[in-house]
């Protein structure tokens, strides 16, 4: 068997008395578009946040292409080819498109501060390479049009692709989109559907998603895994997953189209 | 090479104007104009933290002190003995060399100051920095206070007046051109995310921690150097210059022109040096209108004079739009 490309290995997150996370074990691996279920409050939005370094987990370990990477540093662990989006947006708000994308292609351009002070006609080319790059990730999210517009002057479903565009211009090697869908409408929510599978092919991403939209999870995700109070209680296809008891219990009720 | 043709037509335009200046002004109005060169350099360099960043540094006048006594005793034990060996070169050229080294040896000492100071506490998020700048101002205000080889609270006089407008308003025009690239530069930009989202910047790549050690550290060093301009100006230092009040009126002036805008911290640097001159007249209420006139400004203009944004010239002559630079 391969290593996978990424391994929870039992993580535990524990905040005071709460286990946010409870021996979480799970494998991704590369090319796979996987989802990650649950109830509010389930420790999804965790779960992603022990993998980009936000928080260490208690217990347990990330690994990611077979190296631990829990305990790093978050912007290591993002330049290292793990890159996210957020539920809430956090979009750098007092810039524009174009720079919001910029900031996050920083990593991959190395000219100096000194040339960047003294302006010299090398770091004016790599300034102008990175702005092509950032602009060609708004182009890809069809944003390239709102460029030199501050990121807040964005319509909210806008807003979450900006967040998408940012995240690819880390050029990652896995992508954590932590609910794209939310606040979309059922049209904006198709086209991002469409949007999620077009790019996993163009960059050739692993994609780890959280969704609430079961339309969206099911549609487009090979894997899934179901949270409920931090514990995995679930994993399988959509149809496994779609059919589980527990799972209708704790999540999905009883109305679910079959 | 167009880029070059900029900073040569500054250094005409400063070494003409340092000639005739001083010959055609009102010795008042010259001094005026000079503590405002001081005051630029003090605002944009803590607009690197305050605005660029959005850490909030209130220990300012600290890092000024340092630089301006180090680059004062710099001056006086090897500075001016130094300057006066060169001989067969021109004197402004002798004194120009070792004020140069004054400011720099000031600057670095200030400079390794906010590393120390802002290591420890920019590592964290939240308001550390705020109360350790606090502490670190009143520190170094009581430890010149306290040794006598310095002055102590008798001041240190004898500086020699080294600081001409060139050097002064050379520095000006270093500190405005070294922000304006930052800020159009990918650090810049590194910059501006965390101060807008430090936990986005962090997840997108940006080394949070390097990126404000390095605004931070920056800042300081030309607050060092604005402060060893100051003991070169005025030829006279007492710690009394160096108060929390100084870091809060250079805090006044970053917000009053627009966290950020550097044509703003300019402004608001002109704008409120003068005030305090212009209210002479009004003895007792000088301050009390000073006080008033912030309080009415900030309520207008919350944002500041200028926002984020910055003054275009260009626009001025009609060659392009005002634009967003962050
Ligand atoms: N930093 C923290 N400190 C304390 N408790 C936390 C912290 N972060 C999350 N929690 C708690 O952990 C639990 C899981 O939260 P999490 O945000 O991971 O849920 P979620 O599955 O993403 O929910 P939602 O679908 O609402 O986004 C919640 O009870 C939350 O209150
Ligand atoms: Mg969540």
């Amino acid at each position: 068997m391969t290593t996978p490309l990424l391994h929870l290995d039992k993580i535990t997150m524990q905040f005071g008395g709460l286990k946010a996370v409870s021996e979480v074990d799970y494998a991704i691996h590369k090319g796979e578009l996987v989802g990650l279920i649950g109830p509010n409050g389930a420790g999804k939005t965790t779960v992603f946040n022990c993998i980009t370094g936000v928080y260490t987990p208690t217990q347990g370990k990330v690994m990611f292409e077979g190296r631990q990477i829990s305990g790093m540093k978050a912007n290591r662990i993002a330049c290292g080819g793990i890159t996210r989006t957020f539920q809430n947006i956090r979009l750098f708000s007092r810039l524009t498109c174009l720079d919001n994308v910029a900031v996050a292609a920083h990593p991959h351009h190395k000219a100096g501060l000194a040339s960047a002070i003294l302006q010299t006609p090398a770091f004016e080319a790599d300034e102008k390479a990175l702005k092509a790059q950032a602009f060609e990730m708004l182009d890809v999210l069809g944003l390239a049009d709102y460029a030199d517009q501050p990121a807040t002057s964005l319509a909210y479903g806008q807003q979450r692709r900006l967040e998408i565009a940012r995240a690819l211009a880390g050029k990652p090697r896995l992508l954590l989109l932590d609910e794209p869908a939310a606040g979309l409408n059922p049209q904006e929510s198709e086209e991002l559907m469409t949007l999620i599978t077009g790019i996993r092919k163009r960059f050739e991403l692993t994609i780890l998603l959280i969704e609430h939209d079961m339309k969206v999870v099911m549609g487009i995700c090979e894997r899934i895994a179901v949270l409920d109070y931090g514990v995995k209680i679930a994993e399988g296809t959509p149809v496994e997953i779609r059919s589980n008891p527990k799972v209708i219990e704790a999540y999905l009720g009883e109305e679910m189209p079959a | 090479m167009k880029r070059f043709l900029p900073p040569i037509l500054t250094i005409f335009a400063l070494v003409a104007l340092n000639v005739l200046l001083p010959r055609v002004m009102n010795p008042y109005y010259f001094q005026v104009l000079m503590l405002i060169g001081i005051n630029v350099v003090l605002a944009v360099s803590l607009n690197l933290v305050n605005g660029f960043t959005g850490q909030f540094s209130i220990g300012h006048a600290g890092f000024m002190a340092v630089g301006a006594y180090a680059s004062a005793m710099f001056t006086l034990k090897i500075g001016a003995p130094f300057a006066a060996s060169l001989t067969g070169v021109p004197l402004p050229v002798a004194q120009g060399i070792a004020l140069l080294m004054a400011l720099v040896a000031g600057g670095l000492l200030a400079a390794g100051a906010g590393w120390l100071v802002g290591l420890p506490s920019l590592r964290l998020r939240g308001d550390y920095l705020a109360i350790v700048t606090l502490g670190f101002g009143e520190i170094i205000r009581v430890v010149i206070l306290n040794v006598n080889a310095i002055g102590g609270a008798r001041g240190l006089p004898g500086i020699p007046p080294y600081a001409t407008f060139f050097w002064v308003f050379g520095v000006v025009a270093i500190v405005i051109g070294l922000a304006r690239n930052l800020a159009h530069s990918t650090h810049g930009r590194a910059l501006f995310a965390i101060r807008d989202d430090e936990i986005a910047a962090e997840a997108l790549g940006v080394d949070t921690t390097k990126y404000k050690v390095l605004a931070f550290v920056l800042g300081a060093f030309f607050a060092g150097v604005a402060g060893g301009l100051f003991a070169h100006f005025l030829s006279y230092l007492n710690p009394s210059s160096f108060t929390f009040i100084k870091s809060i009126e250079v805090i006044a002036m970053v917000v009053l022109g627009g966290m950020g805008s550097i044509s703003g911290s300019v402004m608001a640097a002109i704008v409120l040096t003068l005030l305090p001159e212009v209210l002479r007249s009004v003895k007792d209420f000088r301050m009390v209108i000073y006080a008033l006139m912030l309080i009415v400004l900030m309520i207008t203009r919350p944002q500041g004079l200028m926002g984020t944004r910055e003054l275009d010239l260009g626009a001025l002559f009609g060659r392009k739009k005002a634009k967003v630079v962050s």
